[in-house]
């Protein structure tokens, strides 16, 4: 990178920079924004879960929605991988099944958008250590 | 440009270093790079997180978890487990201490929760080696804003608005310091950043130096804007090698970038930086003496007046300021006086940075909002004393300061409140103490630093602080009278009005203070010749009860200087005068026969 020679410039500089860092910006505050978990285990990742993943962080950039997207574990669906759980701030989780780029999309317009719920969902049907 | 899903963030601190965290860093890089994760894991050092007790810490985002004491071969598994399959290493996480849960994420750990971290405010957060991490936290944006938009007046007012007091210990408004520099006239004014950290337990300023040396650089830019010097220097101690090291990286970076050199943003500014090297002589951290050690004069203090402002390094007015103060600089430019005199108590603005030591869980560096009280730094972000033990002082300001006791525990935090407390803020070190530590030693232990630190040059501190020493000695090996507390007093006055800088002015502070809060202890030391903690050997007898004894030999057999007798299966004795004290009696015996009085 060459010589920044005005305020201008320096701005510039920091708004290209400023997208490798978002990620670290983003996790003080994980309370605040979407958060998305892709279920990235042997079979997760079989029916493509990385694809879906990269699109979820790819379009929440490009949509300019503040979110962060994880990887987790095997949920247990794996007959209705790649499996997404999503947290809306203050909202309770919800598990999302059979979700390719496409069902992402919807989710992104319809769910983290509006609040709807789109087709695919997946009822808790266990209890956490936590709640016991 | 690859695009990270994750960052793991290593402390590259002096504390973790130490425990292998660069072998660390390059373990996780290696293994990352063996699983093709290179595009997607991106592995960096950055500067402390403050909580070295735990360290290696090493922290993953965006899931932000918290790994403590993290070895080289725990590389493999956090890679499999954690970046792989998203399972977090259990076994890594931070126990909460009160109910032993696993903590995951450093939010909700007490240690963070009650802090506010201004001046360390990228510390643990971005590459310190990286410029480019630091612009894009809003890094050189106050220096642009200063040169282009505000006059060197203008940014003195903001100074002197926003309450920044000298966090090397003075306390004198940062604001007012600048103002008086640019006034004195002269061809050449120098900036000078005080980086010669000396109080034992003390690690504030290398780890701002060595976590984000790019916000004392830049805020060196700006007192040079405002009192109109083209030079700084930045006087480092040789004994810091990782500080002077990421310092020299950030100094090339800045030069390249042109936010150091000619013409600095097309404004016509010109500003370098170069570093002086310390031998780590505390009285260089006094700045008449840093100045003389900088132009290869022997590092003794002189009389202010004249003031470094007015005439300083090569007689040309100097504007001398510690690495907190400065670091702080661009955060208030940034976003206003108003918002940093909103925090902190009414003569005491903003945050400060303290370095946790002593018989205290949770070692490492803090900063918080003047005005908390001790009993939230000790207890809620300390996490308390260690071992359960009681609380018994905690040494503010290191041996320029004074010791502040359970009765302080409630006092807010802030220069003037430690000062009527018979201490002072000093640059940050917190000395905590429990039920074990003699106060008496105590005192002693920071004279002894004194004696040996003293440049010489007055007699009241090169002779009267000898003194002070051999008292305080005298006393600890129990042959101290009521008279010898006077004359410590005494002394302590004549060269606390008579000496001539500040190490000797604040030398007898430690030995006031203990007199003071810890009447009772002197005087059982010199009248019953008792150390209640057990700290004075000199002042234990060490006793055999021959109700509980065996006979089984095992004290005599393992006394070094035999100075047990006794049959086999009889009582044994201890011989006084032969007796050096060194316990392993008392750590033998499995009848607990022996004790102490």
């Amino acid at each position: 990178m060459g010589q920044v020679k005005s305020l201008a410039d320096l701005r510039k500089i920091k708004e290209e920079l400023q997208g490798k860092m978002s990620l670290r910006e983003k996790s003080n505050n994980p309370e605040s924004l979407v958060q998305v978990k892709v279920a990235m285990a042997t079979c997760g990742i079989a029916s493509g879960a990385k694809q879906v993943m990269d699109f979820f962080i790819e379009e929440f950039d490009k949509r300019n929605i503040q979110a962060i997207v994880t990887q987790t574990g095997c949920m247990g669906y794996c007959f209705a991988e790649p499996t997404v759980e999503i947290t809306l701030p203050g909202k309770e989780p919800v598990v999302f099944g059979y979700v390719d780029t496409k069902k992402a999309d919807d989710i992104i317009e319809k769910y983290v958008k509006n609040g709807e719920l789109v087709e695919g969902i997946i009822p808790v049907n266990y209890e956490t250590i936590e709640k016991k | 440009m690859a695009k990270y899903k994750m960052h793991v963030l290593v402390c590259g601190g002096t504390g973790c270093h130490a425990s292998e965290s660069d072998t660390l860093l390059e373990n996780l890089k290696t293994i990352v790079a063996d699983k093709g994760l290179d595009n997607e894991v991106q592995v960096i050092a950055t500067g402390c997180f403050g909580f070295c007790e735990k360290g290696p810490i090493v922290k993953i985002m965006p899931d932000n978890t918290f790994y403590t004491q993290v070895s080289p071969a725990d590389a493999r598994e956090i890679v499999e487990e954690h970046l792989i399959k998203g399972r977090k290493v259990n076994r890594l996480l931070y126990v909460d201490p009160e109910n032993k849960e696993h903590i995951s994420d450093s939010k909700h750990m007490g240690f963070y929760k009650k802090q506010l971290r201004i001046a360390l405010r990228n510390c643990g957060f971005i590459d310190p080696e990286n410029i480019d991490e630091y612009i894009s936290r809003d890094g050189y944006e106050a220096l642009a804003k200063c040169l282009t938009e505000m006059t060197p007046q203008q940014v003195i007012e903001e100074m002197k608005k926003s309450g920044l007091r000298g966090r090397g210990g003075g306390g004198f408004s940062t604001g007012l310091k600048w103002e008086i520099t640019s006034k004195s006239v002269s061809d050449v004014k120098y900036v000078v950043c005080n980086a010669d950290e000396g109080d034992p337990g003390a690690f504030m300023d290398r780890s701002i130096l060595e976590g984000d040396p790019h916000s004392v650089i830049e805020a060196m830019a700006i007192c040079g804007y405002c009192i109109g010097a083209s030079y700084g220097l930045v006087y480092i101690r040789a004994e810091y090698p990782l500080a002077i090291d990421r310092l020299k990286t950030a100094i090339n970076q800045a030069r390249e970038y042109g936010l150091l050199g000619q013409d600095i943003l097309g404004t016509g500014f010109a500003f370098d930086i170069e570093l002086r090297y310390g031998a780590g002589a505390f009285v260089c951290g006094e700045e008449t003496a840093l100045i003389h050690s900088m132009e290869g004069l022997r590092g003794e203090p002189t009389v202010k007046p004249p003031f470094p402002s007015v005439s300083g390094y090569y007689e040309k007015p100097t504007n001398v300021n510690n690495v907190e103060t400065f670091a702080n600089v661009p955060v208030i430019i940034n976003k206003g006086a108003d918002w940093f005199a909103g925090i902190g108590t009414e003569k005491s603005k903003g945050t400060k940075v303290f370095a946790l030591a002593g018989k205290i869980n949770n070692v490492g560096l803090i900063e918080v909002p003047m005005g908390t009280t001790l009993r939230e730094v000790i207890y809620e972000i300390g996490g308390g004393i260690k071992d359960g033990k009681k609380f018994k002082a905690v040494q503010t300001g290191g041996p320029s300061g004074g010791c502040l006791t359970e009765k302080h525990l409630d006092t807010p935090i802030d220069y003037d409140n430690l000062l009527a407390s018979g201490s002072m803020m000093g640059s940050g070190g917190m000395i905590v103490m429990d039920e074990d530590d003699c106060m008496v030693s105590m005192a002693k232990f920071y004279l002894d630093f004194t004696v040996e630190e003293s440049c010489g040059k007055c007699s009241p501190c090169r002779i009267g602080n000898k003194r002070l020493y051999e008292i305080l000695d005298k006393i600890t090996q129990g042959k101290g009278t009521r008279d010898d507390i006077d004359s410590l007093r005494n002394l302590s006055y004549v060269i606390k009005d008579t000496a001539l800088c500040g190490l000797g002015q604040t030398s007898p502070n430690p030995v006031l203070s203990t007199i003071d809060n810890f009447w009772d202890e002197y005087i059982e030391h010199v009248t019953d010749k008792k150390c209640r903690s057990g700290q004075c050997k000199a002042l234990l007898q060490y006793f055999i009860d021959p109700e509980n004894c065996v006979g089984c030999t095992a004290c005599a057999r393992n006394c070094p200087v035999n100075a047990i007798s006794g049959e086999r299966k009889g009582i044994h004795v201890i011989d006084q005068a032969t007796c050096i004290k060194c316990g392993a009696c008392l750590e033998k015996c499995k009848f607990n026969a022996v004790f102490i009085k």
